[in-house]
């Protein structure tokens, strides 16, 4: 948490101000209203507003077909503004191959939390990646259920407290969490994986261009892409909504290592994803460092 | 200010001053915000502070202060599509007083 006070009066943001050229909407365009029901602090908004853009900017809108699993993001099935199938608990995979069957010039998605994708329908998405069918799958990890109170997960840590791991995620007790992500990209028919963030602004464009090219390759008809994101739900992980994006980097980030963890059908090891996460941290660290020292100047 | 009534002094102390520039701006839905934070802690310049008083829906919601620049990371991080990027084409100036 910053403790930056800034100086300087409180300026009036109530209208645009004058001989301004805008350069960021409120919402995506392909969002009916800006208005929803989730939590503070929720990472999933994030995540449809970067894939709403990526779709906005491939230019494929009018044939774009949303597939929508069971969670929070539910709710955006009535906002979203592009066609959309609503599926059963886990089951959107299977409805996404037959949509894509029957309409191959479309471009189809599937929207998932952990919950539905790992717990309620692992097998779905494990044949339809097999079967390298030619959709995309978007994974909104937060290590909990959400939706229906914040209990474990089968992607949440070890270590992790939710409503039924009070004490913290047992390996003996609990099992051990699945890394989905790397588990499909083991499999031939997936193309291309990746595991993105939104725990920051940087996190949130790397994932906007990872949903550019899981798009990209789906509509070269490479074969089964996947997109996992890690969210924050402050809710369900009981802390200040303030510290989500931090509480996920030291927990699900550690764990879920983030990167492109298969391209072009290439699969990419951990210590390497591992390498290039500390290097552009260290990155960031010193730019930072940098641009305090030439303030102080 | 108190100085005008101080006529006897022969010296006169005029407060410090800094002047900030700001590159940009934002337009803030303060009635949508959920009061979550994200965006003071994302803002590279750091010149948003929470309110102290509430909107409709009971929460605080973020202010801006001079010296934005636009660099749109606040709207990249809220999750409720409170804020909308202005940039100027010219720097506007702001004359802020120092306390020392």
């Amino acid at each position: 948490m910053s403790t930056h006070i800034p100086v300087g009066p409180v300026l009036d943001t109530t209208g645009p101000p004058d001989g301004a050229r805008k350069v960021g909407d409120l919402k995506p365009d392909l969002l009916l209203t800006q208005e929803h029901h989730m939590c503070p602090g929720c990472g999933e908004p994030l995540t449809i507003r970067v894939f709403l853009e990526a779709i906005q900017e491939l230019g494929v809108a009018q044939k774009t077909v949303a597939v929508c699993g069971i969670g929070c993001y539910t709710s955006f099935s009535g906002t979203l503004d592009v066609d959309l199938v609503q599926a059963l608990h886990g089951r959107a995979p299977s409805v996404a191959t037959g949509v894509k069957r029957m309409l191959p010039d479309s471009v189809v998605f599937t929207l998932q939390g952990d919950g539905d994708m790992v717990n309620e329908g692992l097998q779905e998405v494990l044949h339809t990646a097999a079967r390298g069918e030619r959709v995309t799958c978007i994974l909104l990890n937060n290590g909990v259920f959400g939706e229906t109170g914040g209990h474990m997960t089968a992607t949440s840590v070890l270590g992790q407290r939710t409503k039924n791991t009070l004490d913290g995620r047992d390996a003996q007790y609990h099992g051990y969490p699945i890394l989905i992500g790397d588990l499909i990209a083991q499999l031939q028919g997936a193309v291309y994986v990746a595991r993105g963030s939104v725990h920051n602004a940087g996190a949130i464009a790397r994932t906007k261009k990872m949903f550019r090219r899981a798009f990209e390759a789906q509509i070269r008809g490479e074969g089964f892409t996947f997109v996992e994101v890690l969210t924050m739900c402050p809710t369900g992980w009981f802390i200040p909504t303030a510290d989500g994006p931090d509480y996920m980097t030291e927990t699900l980030g550690e764990v879920h290592i983030m990167g492109e963890l298969k391209v072009g059908g290439v699969v990419r090891s951990t210590e390497e994803l591992h390498t290039e996460n500390v290097r552009r941290a260290e990155e960031a660290a010193a730019a930072k460092a940098r641009d305090l020292a030439a303030k102080h100047e | 200010m108190s100085d005008t009534r101080t006529t006897t002094t022969t010296t006169t102390t005029t407060p410090a001053t800094t002047t900030i520039r700001s590159r940009g701006s934002v337009r803030i839905d303060t009635e949508v915000c959920k009061g979550c934070e994200l965006c003071i802690t994302a803002c590279p310049p750091e010149v948003l502070s929470m309110s102290t008083e509430v909107n409709h829906l009971g929460y605080r919601f973020p202010q801006l202060h001079p010296g934005c620049t636009g660099c749109a990371a606040c709207q990249l991080v809220c999750p409720d599509f409170c804020f909308e990027v202005y940039r100027f084409d010219e720097p506007r100036l702001t004359v802020v007083e120092v306390s020392s």
